[in-house]
């Protein structure tokens, strides 16, 4: 039996229906379970979102706290005005590849390696008493092997770190997927963005231990050990984001009171 | 029934795949920095050599045999790629934690050196069985690293704090390296002397006997 099964008639027909089967098989199980990870994914993005502003969700409704919480406005990054949700827009890592909705980054622009950047990003408010509490903003950048998705979560003197992490990554667990490690998350709240009264992001990481009472320790948080290009693409992402191609037009024009 | 229970036992301790077949060593390294990522990892490569080695036994004498190592991937590239999208659909934060290293079961040599070594030769359910105590040992190595590396190295067991750290105003002082991968070739290390000293059947004779040294050194 085992002979017969050597013949190049035999060997296609194996391999055909082999191929067919385990396709079926694969592809089914994506399309069947991919509802149910769509449905993880948005809850993990809304319970970044929540985590980066310090609102405690543990063993509560996430999806009912963040309709509570959370008020989701779209800001123009050239104008730095909130504008209408546009047409088609979907989220911000889609827009981004739209041509319509987006636009390339020339090289020198371009500090965080993403190449292309949607005209119109989502940002997150935390209101309190009718007055504006928390800014959360959407970042990402390259870093080693992957681009960091994360939310970065201002006080409402825009300059000041309420929180900030990734929910997507693929960097080296261990390594550079310290990024997600709650102990150096923690270094982040309380860390200025700007120096007085400049638009110029001046945060960023540095290797070794920051000395907290030397000059300007508020804007330097820890490199990650051994991750030196994650930590450098942490830096890249979140300066970025801050500055004029990012949101600073916008943080301006909130802080003048306009918007 | 002897056998029944040889199969699932043995691969355990007395025909280890990683402390005697020396195999999956890699990811062993990986996902053993703390016991929940440990347990998750068990379950998805237990499950992936059970069926993987329970399909290619079935199909063994259909098997031309010049693609024989082609077919074996590609039942197990799909049963990884199954478990990937189960764990992606009901335990989201785990399979983040896990993030590459469930695809990567693919290339773990323990589900092929089974597929190749045992399934090949046997029908499917003994093979299937075969499976599961491979997992299993695969497991108990898995367990015993990742319980010395979370305890020392992070003080914790599942998330909870067994020895206070100092950076918690605690008194232990958690041993760095530990959390980094190479730390788990030392512990693997001892792991197999410490089988091999018990089940000296387990020791290989030497390959070569060291001369001894005739000459004199140079001074």
């Amino acid at each position: 039996m085992a002979a017969n099964n050597d013949t190049i008639g035999r060997t296609i027909t194996v391999t055909v229906l082999l191929c067919v089967v385990c396709s079926v098989i694969v592809s089914a199980a994506a399309v069947l379970l991919r509802p149910m990870q769509i449905e993880n994914k948005e809850l993990d993005r809304q319970s970044n979102i929540l985590a980066a502003a310090k609102i405690d969700y543990a063993g509560k409704d996430v999806q009912k706290l963040f309709a509570e919480q959370i008020v989701t406005k779209y800001v123009n990054l050239a104008t730095g005005k909130y504008v209408e949700k546009p047409e088609g827009y979907k989220d911000s890592k889609r827009a981004a590849k739209e041509p319509s909705l987006s636009r390339a980054l020339t090289r020198s622009e371009d500090i965080a390696s993403i190449k292309r950047t949607a005209n119109v990003m989502p940002v997150f408010l935390v209101n309190k008493d009718g007055q504006l509490d928390k800014v959360i903003l959407p970042v990402h950048g390259y870093g080693l092997w992957s681009t960091l998705y994360g939310f970065l979560a201002l006080e409402n003197d825009l300059n000041t770190v309420v929180g900030f992490g990734f929910y997507t990554h693929g960097e080296t667990p261990g390594l550079g997927g310290e990024v997600d490690n709650p102990k150096w998350k923690a270094l982040w709240p309380g860390k200025k963005i700007y120096a007085e009264g400049s638009m110029e992001p001046k945060i960023g990481l540095v290797k070794g231990a920051v000395d907290k009472s030397a000059p300007g320790a508020e804007f330097k948080i820890d490199a990650l050990s051994g991750a030196t290009l994650t930590s450098n693409g942490v830096t890249n992402l979140v300066q970025f984001w801050m500055g004029k191609n990012g949101f600073a037009g916008y943080l301006s024009n909130l802080k003048a009171g306009e918007s | 029934m002897s056998e029944i229970r040889d199969m699932i036992v043995k691969p355990i301790i007395s025909n280890n795949p990683i402390a005697l077949q020396i195999l999956g060593v890699c990811s062993a390294l990986a996902v053993t920095t703390n016991l929940k990522t440990a347990v998750v990892m068990t379950l998805a490569v237990m499950i992936v050599t059970a069926f993987s080695n329970m399909f290619v036994s079935m199909m063994r004498n259909h098997m031309p045999s010049s693609i024989r190592i082609i077919c074996q991937m590609t039942i197990i590239a799909s049963l990884v790629i199954v478990v990937d999208q189960v764990l992606k659909a009901v335990a989201y934060d785990t399979s983040k934690q896990l993030s590459v290293f469930v695809g990567l079961i693919i290339t773990n040599c323990i589900v092929m050196g089974r597929a190749e070594a045992f399934a090949m030769k046997n029908p499917p359910i003994p093979s299937f069985l075969d499976g599961i105590g491979n997992g299993l040992g695969y497991g108990v190595v898995l367990l015993f690293v990742g319980f010395i590396r979370e305890l020392f190295g992070a003080g914790t067991l599942f998330g909870f704090e067994i020895l206070p750290l100092v950076t918690n105003d605690g008194w232990y002082m958690s041993n760095g390296l530990l959390l980094l991968p190479p730390s788990a070739f030392f512990i693997i290390g001892g792991l197999i002397w410490l089988i091999r000293t018990f089940d000296t059947s387990q020791v290989e004779a030497p390959d070569f006997v060291i001369c001894k040294n005739s000459q004199k050194e140079a001074v």
